[in-house]
Order: C-alpha cells, then sequence, then structure tokens
C-alpha cells in the first residue's frame, strides 16, 4: 500500500478503499523541439475514479498522448501535478519511473517480435521477480486460456493477426495487476471489423479485473462504447472541453451501438468534437510523438 | 536574429558529447604517449605522438611526399570511375531486365568472394603496365558493391509507384529515366561511399605489393627504411584522404537527392 | 445396435475422404511448384551465364592464342593440374600441401573472427545502450577506423616484433577488420530498436539488466549477424593481402608464391579456393543467423 500523501478529503477515502485513482491537476506542457516552443497542454485538470473506465478524445496533436505520457512516466511536465492514489507520480521537477502500477499497450504494438506470445506475457512476472520462469509461464498459459488465446501461446508475434497481437499486449498488461492500464489508440490501425472484436475482448477483460483504464482515441463510436466517462479535449493547447457520462450498463453488448441513447450520445459528442476538429485540420497539426 | 543563432551554436559545440570525445581523444593521445616512454610492451614499439608531430613537421614540406599522395589518388579515381562507369550500367540493366539478371547474377557470385587482391598476380601477368594492373584491382574492389548496391536499390523501390506511373501511360524510357533511376539513386551513393572505402583499401595494399610509388609504398618504406614515426603519418594521411573521398561522395550523394533530406 | 453400426460407419466416412483429400492436395501443390520452377527460366539461364564465363576463359586463354590473354592458364590446364594425382607444382587436391595451406588460413580467419566477436560485439551494444559510453568511445573508434586495414601492415609487425611468431601481425590485421564490421553494425542494430519496445520494457518493471539482455540484445541480433558476415568477408580480404606480404603458409602466400615461381595455375587454384572458403564462411554464419532468430522468418 503506497503511502498517502493526498491535499483532498475525497482523493483519501477513495484512495484508502481501492487502487487506481488518477488526479490530473492543472497541468502544463510545453515541448521544445528545435528551439520552437509547443504548448501540448494548458491547464488541465480531471479526477479519474477507481476501476473507472475513461476515454480521452480529440482530434490528432490535441494533446492526449502527452497526457498519457506524462501519467505513465515517459516525460515530464512544465506545470501542475499528477498523483495516483495519492502518490505524486509527476511534477515539474520529478517523474517517477515507468513501472507496472501503470501499464502502456501502444498504438502500432509493443509485443517483442524476438519472443514467443507465451514469453511476452511471462515477461513481467519474471523481470519484477515475482516468480520464477516456470511459474510465470504456468501463469502466462492459464491467463491466455481465459482470455480465449490459449493456442496462440507459442507462435511469434509476426506470425499473428494485428487483432491477436493486440489482444496479446493487453494479456501482457493484465498479468502484472497493474493499478491503470493506459491505452494510446491501440486499436487505431485496425480495420472496422476486427477493432469490434477487440473492444469487446477489452471490455470482457475490463469486467472481469475492474482496473481504472485510461483509453486515448479519435474514434467517437469506439469512446462512446467503451467509456465510463468521455473527456473531450481541445485541439492545441489541449484543455478538457467537456466531460460526457456514459451510463450504459455493464456488460456491454455490441447491440448498444443502435440504441436511441447511445446515438443521443454520439450527437453530443460530435458537436463538441467537431469544432475542434476542424480548427485542429485548418491549422494543419502534426502529431506529436 | 542574431541571438538565436549563437544558442545554436553554443550548443552544438560545447555540449557534454562534444566535451566527452574530446576528452577521450586527449587521452588516448596521453596513454600512447606514456606507453612509448615507459617502454610498455608490445604498444610501446609504436612511434609516440610527439614524435609523429615532428616527422610530420619534416614531411609537410617535402614534394615527394605529396607526389605519392597525388599518385595514390589518381588510381583511386582511375579505378573508381572506372567501376562506376561498368558497375552502374551493368546493374541497372539487370535490375529492369530480368534474363540479363538470371544470366549475369550467378557469375558474378561466383567471382564476388575471390577478393581482390588475390588478382594480382594474374593482373600483373595480364596487363603490360604496374599501374593498369593495379587499376584493374582496385576495379575489380569497388566493382561488386556497385554491382550489388544498385541492384538492391532497384529491388526496393515501391512496386506502387512503378504502376502509379504505368497507370499514367509512362514510355518503358520514361519509366526507367523518370522512376526508377530517381529510386534507386541513393543506394547507387551508399554503393559508391562504401566502394569508396573498399578502394582506398586495395590501392594501399596493391601499392605495398607491387608498387614503387603511392601512400602505401610510402609507408611500407618507411617501415623498411627504419623510419617509423613516418609510418603512422603515412597512415594519417591515408586515413584523411580516404575520409574526405568518402565525404565528398555522401556530399555529392545529397545533393542528387534533395527529397531524402529530414526537415 | 443396427443403428448405431450405421451411425458410426457414417461418422467414419467423411473423415477418411477429407484426410486424404488432404494428402493428395499437399502432393499435388509440391509437384505444381516443382514444376513451376522446372518450367521458370532462372536455373537455365543461371547455368548459361556461369557455363559462358568458364567458355569465355577457355576460348580467350586456350582456343584462341590472343597476345595476353595466352599468358594466363586457362581452365583445362588448371583442372588437369587440380586433379592429377601427381601435380606438376605440387598441389592437387592429392596433395596434403594444399590442404596445409587452407588450414593455416582458416585457422587464422577463425582466430582473427572469434576476437573480433568477442570484442566488437559487446563494444556495440555498450556503445548502443549507454549513451555516456558511446560519447567517449564513438569518436576513437571513427578516428582509427578511415585507416585501411592493411595500412596497419607495418605497424602490426613492428607491433609485435616482441615476440617471435610471425602469426600475431597476420591475425591481428584480419581482427581489425573484422573487429570494425562487427562493432559498427552491432551499434546500428542496438539503434534499429524502436523506442517503443524501450517504453514497454520499462513499463512492465524492468530493470536495466533486464533491458540489457532481453531487449538490446536480441534486438540487435539481425543486425549483429549481418556485421558478423561482412566481417568475415573483410577479414578474409585483409587475410590475403597479409599473407602475401609477410606470411610462410596460407592460400595468400600460396598465390604470390606461385606468381613468383611462375606456377600460374596454382595461382588460380588458390583463387578459386579462396573464393568458395570465403562463401563458405558467410553461408555458415548466415545459417546459423537463421537458427538462432526463428522469429524473422
Amino acid at each position: 500500500m503506497p503511502p498517502l500523501a493526498s491535499s483532498s478529503p475525497t482523493t483519501d477515502t477513495i484512495a484508502y478503499c481501492a487502487r487506481g485513482a488518477i488526479s490530473i491537476r492543472n497541468v502544463t506542457k510545453i515541448y521544445d523541439p528545435d528551439g520552437v516552443n509547443v504548448l501540448a497542454v494548458e491547464n488541465c485538470s480531471v479526477e479519474i475514479a477507481p476501476g473507472e473506465f475513461c476515454v480521452v478524445v480529440g482530434p490528432s496533436g490535441c494533446g492526449k498522448t502527452t497526457l498519457l505520457n506524462a501519467i505513465a512516466g515517459f516525460h515530464d511536465i512544465t506545470a501542475g501535478e499528477i498523483l495516483l492514489d495519492g502518490r505524486v507520480i509527476c511534477t515539474a521537477t520529478h517523474t517517477a519511473e515507468p513501472g507496472a502500477d501503470r501499464i502502456v499497450v501502444f498504438q502500432n504494438g509493443a509485443l517483442f517480435p524476438w519472443s514467443t506470445i507465451l514469453n511476452n506475457v511471462a515477461y513481467g512476472p519474471i523481470v519484477q521477480g515475482k516468480s520464477r520462469a516456470r511459474e510465470a509461464r504456468r501463469l502466462a498459459e492459464s491467463l491466455l486460456g481465459e482470455l480465449g488465446l490459449a493456442e496462440i501461446g507459442g507462435r511469434y508475434p509476426n506470425e499473428l493477426s494485428s487483432g491477436m497481437r493486440r489482444r496479446a499486449e493487453i494479456a501482457r498488461a493484465l498479468i502484472n495487476d497493474p493499478n491503470v492500464l493506459l491505452l494510446d489508440e491501440p486499436f487505431r490501425a485496425m480495420d472496422a471489423l476486427t477493432k469490434g472484436v477487440a473492444q469487446e475482448f477489452l471490455l470482457r477483460a475490463y469486467d472481469r479485473v475492474r482496473k481504472t483504464v485510461f483509453f486515448i482515441t479519435h474514434d467517437l463510436e469506439e469512446a462512446l462504447f467503451l467509456a465510463d466517462r468521455v473527456l473531450v479535449m481541445t485541439t492545441r493547447p489541449g484543455r478538457i472541453k467537456q466531460v460526457l457520462n456514459v451510463d450504459f450498463e455493464r456488460p456491454r453488448s455490441f447491440r448498444v451501438r443502435a440504441s436511441r441513447r447511445y446515438l443521443e450520445l454520439k450527437a453530443e459528442v460530435f458537436e463538441a468534437v467537431r469544432e475542434e476538429a476542424i480548427k485542429a485540420f485548418e491549422a494543419g497539426e502534426r502529431e506529436l510523438t | 536574429m542574431p541571438i538565436p543563432k549563437l544558442t545554436k551554436l553554443r550548443k552544438a559545440v560545447f555540449n557534454p558529447t562534444m566535451r566527452r570525445g574530446i576528452i577521450s581523444i586527449v587521452g588516448i593521445l596521453a596513454v600512447w604517449e606514456l606507453g612509448r616512454r615507459l617502454h610498455v610492451p608490445f604498444f610501446g614499439a609504436v612511434p609516440a605522438p610527439s614524435e609523429v608531430v615532428g616527422a610530420a613537421g619534416d614531411i609537410i614540406g617535402d614534394r615527394k611526399f605529396w607526389t605519392h599522395g597525388m599518385t595514390s589518388f589518381t588510381r583511386v579515381l582511375v579505378g573508381f570511375l572506372a567501376a562506376q562507369f561498368i558497375g552502374i550500367p551493368l546493374g541497372l540493366a539487370m535490375a529492369m531486365n530480368r534474363f540479363t539478371n538470371q544470366l549475369i547474377f550467378p557469375p558474378l557470385e561466383i567471382l564476388r568472394p575471390i577478393p581482390p587482391l588475390a588478382w594480382v598476380p594474374t593482373a600483373i601477368i595480364f596487363w603490360p603496365t604496374t599501374e593498369l594492373s593495379i587499376a584493374f584491382v582496385i576495379f575489380l574492389g569497388a566493382f561488386f558493391t556497385v554491382v550489388l548496391n544498385v541492384l538492391r536499390g532497384a529491388r526496393s523501390i515501391d512496386e506502387r509507384h512503378v504502376r502509379a506511373a504505368a497507370s499514367f501511360g509512362s514510355r518503358r524510357s520514361d519509366l526507367f529515366w523518370k522512376i526508377v533511376l530517381p529510386a534507386t539513386l541513393p543506394s547507387i551513393f551508399t554503393g559508391m561511399t562504401v566502394g569508396m572505402g573498399i578502394t582506398w583499401e586495395v590501392v594501399v595494399a596493391a601499392e605495398m605489393i607491387a608498387g614503387k610509388s603511392g601512400l602505401g609504398y610510402f609507408t611500407w618504406a618507411s617501415y623498411v627504411g627504419g623510419n617509423y614515426p613516418q609510418i603512422i603519418i603515412g597512415m594519417i594521411s591515408i586515413g584523411i584522404a580516404g575520409y574526405l573521398s568518402s565525404g565528398f561522395i555522401r556530399l555529392l550523394g545529397k545533393l542528387a537527392t534533395p527529397w531524402q533530406r529530414r526537415i | 445396435m443396427l443403428a448405431a453400426v450405421d451411425v458410426s460407419a457414417t461418422r467414419q466416412q467423411p473423415s477418411e475422404p477429407a484426410a486424404q483429400r488432404k494428402q493428395v492436395g499437399g502432393f499435388i501443390l509440391a509437384l505444381f511448384r516443382l514444376r513451376h520452377e522446372l518450367a521458370s527460366s532462372a536455373p537455365y539461364v543461371g547455368l548459361l551465364g556461369v557455363g559462358g564465363l568458364l567458355l569465355l576463359w577457355y576460348l580467350l586463354t586456350e582456343f584462341f592464342d590472343i597476345p595476353r590473354f595466352n599468358k594466363l592458364p586457362g581452365p583445362v590446364a588448371v583442372w588437369t593440374e587440380f586433379t592429377s594425382p601427381k601435380p606438376t607444382f605440387g598441389i592437387s587436391i592429392y596433395t596434403p600441401d594444399y590442404y596445409k595451406h587452407i588450414l593455416w588460413s582458416v585457422w587464422r580467419v577463425t582466430q582473427a573472427f572469434f576476437w573480433a566477436t568477442l570484442l566488437g560485439v559487446p563494444l556495440g551494444l555498450f556503445m548502443g545502450w549507454k549513451k555516456t559510453f558511446r560519447d567517449y568511445a564513438f569518436p576513437i573508434v571513427e578516428i582509427v577506423r578511415p585507416i585501411p586495414v592493411l595500412a596497419w601492415v607495418p605497424l602490426a609487425i613492428l607491433i609485435f616484433s616482441g615476440i617471435a611468431s610471425r602469426e600475431a601481425p597476420i591475425v591481428f590485421l584480419a581482427f581489425l577488420a573484422a573487429f570494425f564490421a562487427t562493432a559498427l553494425n552491432t551499434l546500428l542494430g542496438v539503434e534499429s530498436i524502436d523506442e517503443v519496445y524501450f517504453r514497454a520494457a520499462r513499463c512492465l518493471g524492468s530493470k536495466p539488466r533486464h533491458i540489457f539482455w532481453r531487449i538490446v540484445l536480441p534486438g540487435a541480433l539481425p543486425f549483429i549477424f549481418t556485421g558478423l558476415q561482412i566481417g568475415v568477408g573483410v577479414a578474409w580480404f585483409s587475410l590475403v593481402a597479409a599473407e602475401m606480404v609477410s606470411g610462410e603458409y596460407g592460400l595468400g602466400f600460396l598465390i604470390w608464391d606461385s606468381y613468383v615461381l611462375s606456377q600460374f595455375q596454382v595461382i588460380i587454384i588458390a583463387m578459386v579456393t579462396l573464393g568458395v572458403i570465403g562463401y563458405a564462411f558467410s553461408a555458415i554464419i548466415r545459417i546459423i543467423g537463421r537458427l538462432l532468430m526463428r522469429w524473422t522468418a
């Protein structure tokens, strides 16, 4: 149990009962590539409850990946602070090392090509010293079985479709029981049909473990299908423009996408995002790394 | 705006990478000098930097040294250019024409593993003058690299570019001059840069084995004549000459392929 | 009873033809591929090319009496010499001397290659992994590298003049050539690893030693093997030159010695042998690489 060092009473209670509460407070990030200052994120604030499935949408280059990278610990921020379960993990002066408490699933996949799927999934427990190799592989095998991925354990990532790979990567993250699961547009490169199957897979996995999920996408339909809350970000410099509560029941069925409430929400979120998308298009924004 | 430029320049010169590089080079020179003074086994036999600098002072004024340099350079130029003039068209022909490729590639692959220097005696027997035999061996050295790089470059051309051009109604000659050639240009220059390095290797060796002039001969003769610091000078001169030649080719390559510039 | 037998009989039937169909299908596919290969022109034209080369060689040197070419030995002369039990110049497949020279060269290259891999690969890995180390080591490497390996011959002789063995300078030169190739390609290999793998590994709780052994090393492996292949090639290149300048045995020495003694057929024998062995070394490394890196299939 990490030591508590928070200021707000609400965060106290939440952090004590469950894990995975993220607090983003007045976060600003300025990049400096080639001596030209780029204000990526400005004064962004949001509180994410433990176990919440939170989806951030916005046009390309709006800073959503910046936020994710800051939470994950890949870079620092210029001002503000980010807390995880009351523990400060990112400020202007200090960034906590990336760790297994907040694992990322990357956009183009980051399964190690030189290991089999089984060894990929077993990687986390082995390097953290939690289990010996054989034990870890057994755990990996059983997790893959539970997630319906039993046959691919002995294959290499190159031999699999992108849908399979992404699912295996989610398994690789979940085996470590992280506080937060961070997903950076994981299904972006997939066709619509595979994407649907992958989304349902993620929802089933989420139902099992109920971890906090911080999910980034530009696909509004995907956002509404998956999320408990949808955060709409403005174009650069990014700020949270609007928050939508998505109140469909869990477990969610794909049929939810044809419901009237879904269409209403879609209309709402489209209104909010469209304005930003036009601004980004006109500005010719290139995506930040 | 003067101020940003200065910051950029200062960043480029005084960054930690530059500092560490300078420290390590100075460090090695110091260790080298010390090793010589303390008569360390093996590497103590190498003339010290101080001796080399002294000998350099003598040699810079010596006309014969620069003649050696010119001789080597001329040989490099001749052999290298011959390899390009024959190798590049051959490579392109092999890339464009299936039959030519299937005909010429196997015998090429059989001849390629034979080290160029193994050809020296054969070349001497065959060619009337030593110069021609050296040039031939140099040519062989660069030739295979050139052809291979051209082939690799042509093979890696995105099929879609060719299809796009064909769908615009390009003739075969257009396809060659406007698509295949420019797309292969980066590989051609890579082949040239690597070929230039091989060329210098071969020149030096050939001059040591069978030459009576040139920087390779100069280096060998310095050894035989007991003037050991001059060996180092010979080595450094060859290194500099090789580096400048490769750099020049790289520069030409950048000029010829402006679309490869990264912003 | 009858019904049960009937049911099981019908259940058997579909599986057998299906299995048979699969076998037949596989066989037909293989036949198709074979026929396609034989029908394609590639192998025949290739043979034509090689045959043409030999024919050209024969015509130029032995058949027509062309002025400069007739001094060179032709394929017939070389082959007769190579296959004769009592060769005029003492080198053929029957003479032990032939194999002695081969073994000397092979042994030298193996030593050089061994040291180049042992020293070059870790150096490349470290330079790629730790920027600080690279900042210190890279400038030295880059300054020494442009010096052609053979320019080191006199210096190498000087350095090793303390020991009686004349082997050391020769192996050292081959080592030097291979070393630069392996170190540089290994460095390139580490740099070629996508940043995202490092990030993923850090997320999963890796410590530095895990990053080195489980990300850097496997990730760089393809480039390492390219470097090893190039390294063995340049090692042969340098070895031959070094042997020609100052050796007592070995294929390079054989070439030069035969030239001096005007035993021209032996020159060709030695050259061809060099080509074959050099190719074999590259092929062996390529095969080992393919075995170790099954994921690149």
